[in-house]
């Protein structure tokens, strides 16, 4: 006989709907409510490293830009630390790492400044190469989509990310990595997101 | 390294619905590579009362101009537990919703309901020490969408839960007892679990209300668990 285990089940996702931006991001719904929005300062005034900015559209299978995509993002410091308890070392006051990004209504363009990150502790001592953790929701996702944004200035740490070499068809590993070009004297990382095709971009089961 | 269980995916709508018609060109087609985790999964942000503020958990009071907004006033409470059944506290908790009749202060929602000059929709609260939380609103109406002709949504309240890393980070739906649209709803039916849909339906809760004001309904929400660590040959926790 079997011993009982007397676990919980997970609550099962649901999408986020049309109207996400009600909820977690209430002035692109065309209203004030909050005293502050969240997730609108990733890396707060204090942060080392140097200052970026990453622009793209999330792509859907017919080839047009999602339009209604709420992102979240989740980045170390540019020391390699997130700002948790469990987050591998301290991060500068004001230093979040976190931010909520939503896209364009009619262009479906998003972006977001920020500072690079430094290389993360990965398992078995193992570093992995600089990236941002992101998480997408949108009407027809039916569970949130985790992806990695990694930076195509770093040639050599990503040939070693032992996340992008978990990636057998190495014709995919491209998907994860954003091209860098100089805008104003600031570096611009551009980083589409394709849900479908044969560019797909990798995600995760984390 | 202590990790959070692997997601039992068999509970969650797979990406590709083709009855829930938006899902078709947005759901990905290769697998999903599988992660081993890191710091980069088992962190995530943190949130503190000094994100927001103490009425952001009452939507009877939080967007009132004139008056109070029309419909049925409840209560809506629970705990956010993880698959031990331990507490989560400390966790931020979001919700947004339709007003009683059904439309959405968006400026994409064209349904005809009226819109209700004293309802924004959306709340947000930190559970405390214990994981509980509890939200003051309106029932939301049911509504017409675009998907086949005649589909109407059930009764509906968006919810948003961060737990404590980035792996757990969970948005879903809360549905009312009773409600016989949820058998009828392609959104609904994207679960391919019924016991994962009955976990989402809110149940009555006469306990929780308050007599001639607000009536109430309990919801938990289960988040992943986590591992045990090792100490010695005992684990830790258990």
């Amino acid at each position: 006989m079997a011993q009982k285990l007397d676990y919980l089940r997970e609550s099962a996702s649901q999408t986020a709907g049309p109207y996400v931006h009600i909820g977690l991001a209430p002035g692109a719904a065309g209203f004030d409510i909050y005293r502050e929005e969240l997730g609108w300062d990733i890396a707060g005034p204090n942060a080392k490293g140097e200052r970026i900015r990453v622009e793209g559209l999330v792509i859907d299978g017919i080839g047009s830009p999602v339009k209604d995509v709420l992102i979240e993002v989740w980045q170390a410091n540019a020391e390699g630390h997130y700002a948790h308890p469990e987050g591998g070392g301290e991060v500068e006051e004001g230093f979040r790492g976190w931010g909520r990004v939503i896209t364009d209504f009619d262009t479906g363009e998003w972006g977001f400044d920020t500072v690079k990150p430094g290389p993360v502790m990965g398992r078995n001592g193992r570093l992995m190469a600089p990236h941002l953790n992101l998480w997408l929701v949108s009407r027809g996702i039916n569970i949130g989509l985790n992806t990695r944004m990694y930076f195509g200035d770093e040639t050599e740490a990503n040939a070693k990310d032992p996340v992008i070499n978990l990636i057998e068809w190495e014709k995919r590993r491209a998907t994860l990595i954003a091209t860098r070009e100089m805008r104003d004297g600031i570096p611009v990382y551009r980083f589409d997101i394709r849900l479908q095709g044969d560019d797909e971009t990798v995600f995760f089961d984390i | 390294m202590r990790e959070y269980y692997q997601r039992d995916r068999r509970l969650h709508p797979p990406a590709l619905t083709p009855d829930y018609k938006t899902s078709v060109a947005r759901s990905p087609r290769y697998s999903m590579i599988s992660l081993q985790q890191s710091a980069s999964e088992i962190t995530g942000p943190t949130f503190g009362h000094n994100d927001i503020d103490r009425v952001d958990n009452d939507l009877i009071r939080n967007y009132a101009k004139s008056g109070d907004p029309v419909g049925e006033r409840i209560i809506v409470h629970g705990r956010v537990l993880d698959e031990n059944a331990r507490p989560v506290p400390h966790t931020l908790v979001e919700i947004w919703q339709a007003n009683a009749s059904g439309r959405y202060r968006h400026k994409k929602d064209t349904y005809l309901g009226a819109l209700d000059p004293n309802f924004g929709g959306c709340g947000r609260t930190i559970t405390d020490a214990e994981g509980r939380y509890v939200f003051r609103t309106i029932k939301p109406g049911a509504y017409p969408w675009r998907n086949w002709v005649n589909n109407w949504r059930p009764a509906h309240i968006h919810v948003s839960v961060f737990g404590h890393s980035f792996s757990q980070r969970l948005i879903t739906q809360l549905y009312f007892e009773g409600d016989p649209l949820i058998a009828k709803c392609p959104i609904v039916a994207t679960i391919p679990d019924q016991d994962a849909i009955e976990q989402l339906t809110a149940k009555l809760d006469l306990n929780a209300t308050v007599p001639l004001d607000s009536i109430a309904y309990k919801f938990d929400i289960v988040l992943r668990g986590r591992r045990s660590t090792y100490f010695e040959n005992r684990p830790e926790g258990n």
